[in-house]
């Protein structure tokens, strides 16, 4: 460093990334309370997955791979991508999906800080397009359906598509809190009737509502911690929770009222750990409002209009494509421009 | 309780600033040999006005200011002048610039003293005073201080004693111990100004700087303002906007806002240089680092700075190289027989300790941490990008040159990305260009220049050769009516005015070939643009407007 500054902060993009791993325990450990330890082996799959394939592409791309697969940014897609698929998803499904967020959506465009599109989000819809069978296997969380699969038998399934005799599948799975509403409010049915089915809680559904919990515990962490501002899960949640309540206002019999939408799905994942990826979303405080607030609504579009599952995916791949666009358009004023005594 | 203000980002780095400001200051000891550089200061070299091998005395005016944007130099003690040469210089590049080289003689003999009663003098006569009396801005810019004062409306006298760089305590120091004579100085700058309003601004790790000058400031007008330590809170448009919420205008000066701003240690100097008749010879220097003793000197300008090192117990074993400056904006040098200069501040010995290597850059992750210290509300991560990829145009819509390098951003940086680096380079790479424009444009013009001649030339030419053949025909013609009779002057005459016509035509034909010459010419150099090189010559223009004015305002640096 023969140049000035001499001096840096003790910081570094793997304690960064370190610390955002952190914050997503307390969310993967009311899962595990809430359904089992089998999304455990989704991330552990996920993170082996991940460090060899972005070692792989390291040495294809003649990187040095000490400096990067410490940098702790391959383990958060894994993590990412491990808890956004069921947990009953087949092995090597997590591999293939996990493989193909490192080596195409992040190495292909640059590696490290170059990829436009968040790379856990294409892992997941690279899945859900290939196999929208197998991303339905949600376990039904304990307490709600007849049968608790134990470990042995949720391993058994994962690696040997396996039930323990006298077993289907749908005795096992459900249909998620939000595709249940979609298909049920299809069938004209009412909304007070429907939340009267087992598989929903107090605000959405049963155990997913308290893994929302564990995900905004760790959010506020972040928060607190300055990994991430309050831009974008305040706009994100703000914008889907509006949205949500224009159309409840419209039509309360087929629009269901707004704190469900904050809590179902990823909702709270996507608001604290999917969208603050920096690296693909705008820079600049406006903007990160503009790019969380699209967000909120094209989850709420996909989700209610929409064939899939969840929005959040679709919604951050299609407002990643915005984000040079909306850092273009949001650049704050220098000093000196915003004239005297402001 | 004043109010005060704002600005957007700044850092804390670890202060240091107790390992040297402990220790009362003293004189450092005077040194075998003396090297004054003539380029001490922003602004013209000073102009030698000795010779090697004379004799002079202490306060002696070795060099004098070259035109008004330069100051003077002064023989820190009395000795021989040994020579007049290139040396080492602390400058990024190393490069060599000239040198007085002095041998003090030990006598510390002066020449004559002239203390002024400032409020009798003129002010034209004052200013002059202050630049042939040396006096720059001492927080490390070195800017002419005369220059500052020339203004007759100014609202508000800001005082810079903040010192926000980790490890100096030169002002500190110098505000403890010198409070009295800062504020006679100050009483003689605001003299100059005519300023409603006196701040100093001091931030407050520095209590007992702040309660002296507190204490040698009451009744007399002047404003001591403890402010939030904060980096880069020194920063001259910093400063000014925490004190008055003015912001500086982009590519403008404090002037423009009725604000002037200069270092507490500057005016001390003034004090020296006006009520006792001492130029600007010494200035307060912190060593500091890894020394065994970290103090502060009061050290000759030219002193060795291995010299101050030495009278600071010596440097630690694991010591290598100094940083010149703070360590947030300083100036890395290895060579420890550089000179202290106006602009030395600090002196701190590095060590691996103390300033461990960085470790290697990784790519960007827009974390924008950066934008989150950056002092000037840019974009650090764009500029880098931009700067990067050699997309200067770009780096500059993005208002490179609102930079002032205060190194918050590669602070804050978890990808330890070099981004100064990258932004000086950017701004030497566009000054290069710049450069090289006004060069192409001045050749265009030589060329221009010369068509025109040519074209001239030419036409001189048709002229006086048609001139020469109507005389020639005219000589033909006149031997005739010396026989024939008067009524043959009519077709003499005749042939007379066709032979007019006949050189009028040449005349106008030999015009009209050079008319055609100049439009071919013209032809290639402008009449062919494409919208789009038109556009992109507007661009350059609006572009070298701006950057002539920063070029000529980014001489003040940050600092004082």
């Amino acid at each position: 460093m023969l140049s000035s500054p001499f001096i840096s902060k003790p910081d570094s993009v793997s304690r960064i990334m370190l610390t955002v791993l952190m914050a997503l325990i307390p969310g993967i450990a009311l899962y595990v309370w809430s359904y089992g330890p089998a999304v455990l082996v989704s991330i552990a799959l996920a993170s082996v997955t991940a460090l060899a394939t972005e070692a792989a592409m390291l040495k294809l791309r003649k990187r040095p791979l000490k400096p990067f697969l410490s940098d702790n940014s391959a383990l958060l897609t894994a993590w990412l991508l491990g808890v956004s698929v069921p947990a009953l998803a087949p092995w090597w499904m997590v591999v293939v999906g996990t493989a193909f967020a490192i080596a195409v959506a992040k190495h292909l465009y640059g590696g490290l800080g170059s990829n436009p599109f968040n790379p856990a989000m294409v892992g997941y819809a690279a899945l859900i397009i290939s196999f929208p069978v197998q991303m339905t296997h949600w376990i039904a969380p304990h307490g709600v359906g007849g049968h608790v699969l134990s470990f042995s038998d949720q391993l058994g399934f994962i690696f040997g598509n396996h039930l323990p005799d006298g077993l289907t599948l749908d005795a096992v799975t459900t249909a998620t809190p939000l595709d249940t509403l979609k298909t049920q409010l299809h069938m004209n049915r009412h909304i007070a009737d429907i939340f009267a089915m087992p598989i929903y809680g107090d605000i959405a559904g049963k155990g997913s509502e308290l893994v929302a919990l564990g995900f905004l515990i760790g959010g506020a962490w972040l928060l607190f911690r300055r990994i991430i501002t309050w831009h974008i899960p305040v706009a994100f949640l703000g914008a889907l929770f509006v949205t949500a309540g224009i159309y409840h206002l419209y039509d309360p019999a087929h629009y269901v009222a707004p704190p469900f939408h904050l809590v179902a799905g990823a909702s709270m994942l996507g608001a604290f750990f999917i969208l603050t990826d920096p690296i693909t979303g705008p820079t600049t405080p406006k903007g990160k409002l503009i790019f969380a607030g699209g967000a909120g609504v094209l989850t709420y579009m996909i989700r209610v209009f929409g064939g899939f599952p969840d929005g959040i995916a679709f919604a951050t791949l299609l407002m990643n494509i915005c984000a040079p666009l909306i850092d273009a358009y949001t650049q704050p004023k220098v000093f000196g421009t915003r004239g005297a005594g402001k | 309780m004043r109010q005060l203000f704002r600005f957007h980002g700044g850092v804390h780095p670890p202060e240091h600033k107790l390992e040297s400001s402990t220790l009362p200051s003293t004189n450092a000891p005077l040194p075998g040999t003396l090297v004054l550089p003539l380029h001490q200061h922003i602004g013209a070299r000073a102009k030698p006005l000795v010779q090697a091998g004379e004799r002079v005395l202490k306060g002696q005016v070795l060099a004098r200011a070259e035109g008004n944007l330069s100051a003077a130099i002064h023989a820190p003690t009395s000795g021989m002048v040994e020579s007049i040469a290139p040396a080492a210089v602390p400058h990024p590049s190393g490069m060599a610039d000239l040198c007085i080289t002095l041998k003090p003689d030990g006598k510390d003999e002066w020449t004559e003293r002239a203390p002024v009663d400032y409020r009798a003098l003129p002010k034209e006569q004052l200013l002059a005073r202050l630049r042939d009396g040396g006096i720059v801005g001492l927080g490390g810019a070195t800017f002419p201080t005369h220059m500052k004062y020339t203004a007759g409306a100014v609202q508000t006298l800001v005082l810079n004693g903040a010192e926000c760089e980790p490890w100096i305590t030169t002002d500190d120091r110098l505000m403890r111990e010198r409070a009295a004579e800062i504020v006679q100085g100050i009483a003689i700058l605001r003299h100059l100004v005519g300023a409603a309003e006196t701040l100093v601004g001091i931030e407050d790790n520095k209590p007992e700087a702040i309660a002296a000058m507190q204490q040698a400031c009451a009744g007399r007008g002047i404003d001591v303002v403890s402010v939030p330590t904060l980096y880069p809170t020194g920063g001259e448009k910093q400063l000014i906007r925490i004190l008055t919420g003015k912001e500086v205008p982009s590519g403008g000066r404090p002037l423009n806002i009725g604000v002037t701003c200069s270092n507490v240690a500057t005016a001390y100097a003034v004090h020296r240089l006006i009520n006792h008749g001492e130029p600007m010879l010494s200035r307060m220097v912190t060593v500091t680092g890894a020394v065994k003793t970290p103090q502060n000197f009061e050290a000759l300008l030219g002193t060795p700075i291995a010299d101050l090192v030495h009278a600071a117990g010596g440097a630690l074993p694991d010591a290598a190289g100094y940083i010149l400056g703070g360590p947030m904006m300083g100036l890395h040098v290895a060579d420890g027989g550089l000179p202290v200069v106006k602009s030395t501040n600090c002196i701190i010995v590095k060590s691996p300790q103390l300033f461990p290597p960085a470790p290697p850059a990784l790519p960007c992750i827009r974390c924008a941490r950066c934008a989150q210290a950056c002092p000037a509300d840019l974009q650090p991560q764009e500029l880098y990008w931009f700067a990067q990829s050699k997309n200067f145009g770009k780096a500059q819509e993005y208002n490179l040159f609102d930079c002032i390098e205060c190194g918050a951003c590669a602070y804050v940086c978890p990808s330890h990305i070099p981004l100064v680096q990258y932004y000086r380079f950017a701004k030497s790479e566009i000054w290069a260009r710049e450069r090289e424009k006004s060069a192409a444009d001045a050749a265009r013009g030589r060329h221009e220049f010369r068509m025109e001649r040519a074209e001239r030339d030419k036409r001189e030419k048709a002229e006086k050769l048609a001139q020469k053949e109507r005389a020639a025909r005219e000589a033909r013609a006149n031997p005739a009516p010396a026989e024939a009779a008067p009524a043959a002057g009519e077709p003499s005459q005749a042939a007379g005015a066709q032979q007019q016509t006949a050189a009028a035509a040449m005349i106008a034909a030999a015009a009209e070939r050079a008319r055609q010459q100049a439009t071919q010419v013209q032809a290639k150099n402008t009449e062919n643009l494409t919208a789009q090189q038109q556009a992109d010559i507007q661009e350059i223009e609006t572009r070298r407007a701006k950057i002539r004015e920063m070029a000529h305002h980014d001489t003040e640096s940050p600092k004082e």
